[in-house]
This record gives structure tokens, sequence and C-alpha cells, in this order.
């Protein structure tokens, strides 16, 4: 039987702090996330260093629901984690979002 | 810029990514660390980095415009001196401006759309006699760690330097050589072991198969030509790699050679060279190329205007390709003599680059 996991929401920035079709840095608990705001005016998050070389995502670029790495191009679909091709392989782990009261809120394991 | 001479306690340096100094540069923090990066606001430099068609689109038409018309040419006058300069233009399209079309379709910048990225990376890899996803993975590598010796798979110029290798490659005759090699070697489903340590398994299949693919071009391209007794398939696929690879060579060079190794700052080991806008066409502005290590995720129709937002933090820009031959000739006649010897640029005078205990602690932590 699986073990339900308890998601524990924490505010990462105000919703307006994120430029659209942007991307910014959160850190907690010694753990690094990169927060995005879609063209369409959406949210997602993911771990903040790209699978390849550990390099982070917030000074990369977004283009539609895509980041690409700063340091080697690589790309990756942010809404689902989806490496989109070499040199990047491995996919992004995501986490749930959601804005309350002009909060953007990352759920965590 | 000044020079320093390091040749008293010079050691003989490995440049393979299997020996001694691979190991070293790892336990130094020189591999995979954090570079010095010139201050940017983020809206200025995701205004640069902002991805376009439009460019790219119209230089790769004028490009395709330009080798056909001087292929026809070269066709159209086969057989007499006429000939000679058509193929002369066809040669250095073909056989050098790939050079930088390969490399901008290889970060994946020169256009928005990431299928015409691939599709002119193939071309332009297969005119440049690079096989693809080898050179994608050998050229990620080369923006990890540039110039970190045991690292680096690109260094054009170890020291001391090949000079005889260099004049060969004024017609690719080394790297076409080495092509040869590598093809053998990956159509049997084999890599050399310095390809290991930066192709992941997952990407091997695609190397062979593209290995063959390659193979059979050429091999193609050779029996057309003994078919109808004539070299003139050849001309126009194959040889211009060799006749037309000498602006590879002269561009190339300029970006690294003669300078630093193992500083993890860009503006110590890379040139950004004034150039006129044919050889800016040619090379797709390659010639900024700190800013293009710096910040590779610009397209290079943005290079220009980074340029100018980070000059006032780089070295002085070299004026033209003669001053920059100027000093990488003697330099490398030099290093001849005195490995140990490089060119070592000068920072403004506020600035200073970074400390690379500091940043191998940053990139370990």
């Amino acid at each position: 039987m699986p073990t339900a996991i308890a998601t524990r929401w924490v505010e990462a920035c105000a919703a307006d702090e994120i430029d659209e079709e942007d991307v910014i840095r959160f850190d907690e608990g010694g753990r690094t996330f990169a927060i995005y705001r879609s063209p369409d005016d959406a949210y997602f998050a993911t771990d903040g260093l790209c699978t390849h070389e550990k390099v982070h995502l917030a000074d990369g670029l977004v283009m539609d629901n895509i980041i690409e790495c700063p340091k080697h191009n690589g790309r990756f679909d942010y809404t689902t984690g989806k490496a989109k091709g070499a040199p990047v392989c491995v996919d992004l782990k995501t986490y749930p979002v959601r804005v309350e009261d002009g909060k953007v809120l990352i759920g965590l394991d | 810029m000044t020079a320093q001479d390091f040749s008293a306690d010079y050691q003989k340096r490995d440049y393979s990514l299997v020996g001694f100094e691979t190991q070293r540069a790892i336990e130094r923090g020189l591999a995979t660390a954090k570079w010095y990066r010139c201050p940017i606001g983020r809206k200025e430099l995701k205004e640069l980095m902002r991805r376009s068609d439009g460019p790219a689109l119209r230089d790769t038409a004028i490009w395709f415009g330009a080798l056909a018309l001087s292929g026809f040419g070269g066709w159209y006058f086969w057989g007499s001196w006429a000939s000679v300069p058509f193929f002369l233009v066809y040669g250095v399209l073909y056989g050098s401006a790939s050079d930088s079309r390969w490399h901008e379709c290889g970060h994946r910048t020169a256009f928005k759309t990431t299928w015409m990225n691939d599709v002119v990376y193939a071309i332009a890899c297969f005119m440049i006699l690079r096989e693809p996803t080898v050179w994608r993975w050998s050229h990620t590598r080369h923006h990890t760690d540039t110039i970190i010796v045991g690292r680096d798979p690109e260094i054009a110029v170890p020291r001391p330097p090949d000079i005889l290798g260099l004049i060969l490659n004024i017609f690719a005759l080394k790297s076409a050589w080495s092509l040869a090699k590598k093809l053998a070697l990956h159509v049997q489903d084999k890599l050399d072991p310095e390809e290991a340590t930066f192709i992941p398994e997952m990407e091997r299949p695609k190397v062979f198969r593209e290995a063959r693919i390659m193979a059979a071009i050429f091999i193609g391209v050779a029996v057309w030509c003994v078919a109808i007794g004539s070299i003139l398939p050849a001309m126009f696929i194959g040889l211009p790699s060799i006749y037309g690879g000498f602006m590879t060579i002269f561009f190339g060079l300029t970006q690294h050679a003669g300078l630093d190794e193992d500083v993890l700052d860009h503006r110590l080991n890379s040139r950004t060279i004034y150039m006129n806008p044919v050889f800016r066409f040619l090379y797709l502005n390659m010639n900024y190329h700190v800013e293009h290590h710096m910040f590779p995720m610009v397209p290079y129709h943005a290079l220009p205007r980074l340029h100018e937002a980070i000059k006032d933090d780089c070295p002085t820009p070299y004026a033209n390709c003669w001053e920059a031959y100027r000093e990488i000739i003697p330099a490398l006649l030099r290093q001849r003599r005195e490995p140990g010897w490089y060119v070592k640029r000068q920072l403004p005078s506020h600035v200073a680059p970074l400390d690379v205990s500091a940043a191998g602690a940053a990139a370990a932590e």
C-alpha cells in the first residue's frame, strides 16, 4: 500500500515578483528551486539546478513553456520537467504550485 | 598587454582527457567550476537573450544562395581557370562559414525554432567534417571547462604548439585525418577513450549511426567520381572542406591561442576582436568570443550589443585581425621554445580576475 506523503506548502515569493515569461530562484531548507511565470500567467516550480551540471536555472531563459540552462543551453519543459534533448538527458523534478492572496506557494514533500 | 615568463618552472603538460592532468584539474577545483561573469542586469540580459528566427533565416538564405550561385559558376566554367574564383568562394562558404553555423546552431541560439537549428547544425557539421553528436558533447565540455588542461577536448593549440599541424590545418588536413580515424572507429560501434569521458552512454548509438551516414556519403561521392571519371562531384561535396577550410583556422586561432590556461575567467583565455562585416557574416559574430563564452545563451546577432554592455569590464578588444595575429604568431613561436609562456590579457584597472582557489572552493561546495 503506497504511503501518502504530506505536502508542505511554503511561501516562495510574491506573485508579481516574477515577470511574465520569466523565472526566479527560491532557496529553502538548503535546497534551491526555480519558480516560473508562464506567458499565460500560470506559475510552476522545479528543482533549481540543471540536471546536467548543476547550474542555476534561474539565470536562464524562459521561452513559452521552456527553460533554457544558461551554461550549455540545455532545455526543459518546466511545466512537466521533461528534458528536451542533449545535453540534458535527465528530467527535472517539478513541484505543485498555488497562488493565494498574491503569494506563490510551492508544495514540498 | 604584458607577458609573463613561467618557463623556468614549466612542466610538460598532458592535454589528454584521460591523463594525470584530468584528476589534477578536478583536485584544483578547475573542473565544472564557477566562472567570472561581468555584471549585467537581468532585464538587459533577458533582452539580449531573446530569440528570433529572422536574422538566422536571412543569413542562412544568403549563405545557401551564395553557395548555389558560386557552385553554379564553378560547374559552368569547369575545365577552365575561370572556375577557380567560383570554387574559391564556394569552398570558403562550405568549408569555413560552416564552422560558425554548426557552432551557433549547436548552441540552439541561431534560430528560435529548434528544428531549424538542428537541420542547419547537421548540414554544417557535415561540411566542417564534424560528427554532430560527438561535437555537441565535445563543445559542451569546452564550455564547462574552457582551456582547462586535462578537461577541455577543444584546446586548439596545446603547448608547445604543433606548428606543422597548424600549417596542415590551413587545408583541414589534420582535422580531416582525425575525422577519418574517428569515423573508422565509430562505424564499428567504438569510441576512443577520451570521447567516452564526455559522451554519455545513451547518446552513443546516435554517434555510431551518424558515422555510418557520413561514411556512406563520402563513399558515395567517391564512387560517383570514379564512375564518371571526374572529381567534379567531390568539388561540391567533401573536397570543399579541404580547399575552402583556410578561414576556419584563420578565425579559430584568434579565439584562445597563445593565451592563458587553467583560469576561470574568459577575459583571460579568450579574445574579442573587431572584424569587418564580411568576416562577421562568415564567422557569425564569434569574434565577440569573450562575450560568447561568458553568456552562451545570447544569440550571435545580439553579441555586438552584449559587447557594448560589458566592454568596460573587459580587456581592450583587438582592433582587427592584423593586431590579433601580430600577437598570436610571435606568441606561438615563442611557446615552441618556452611552453610556459603566455600572453597575459590586461583587465581594466578597476576589476580583478576571479580567484581560482575561491572559485574551486565554491565549485566544490
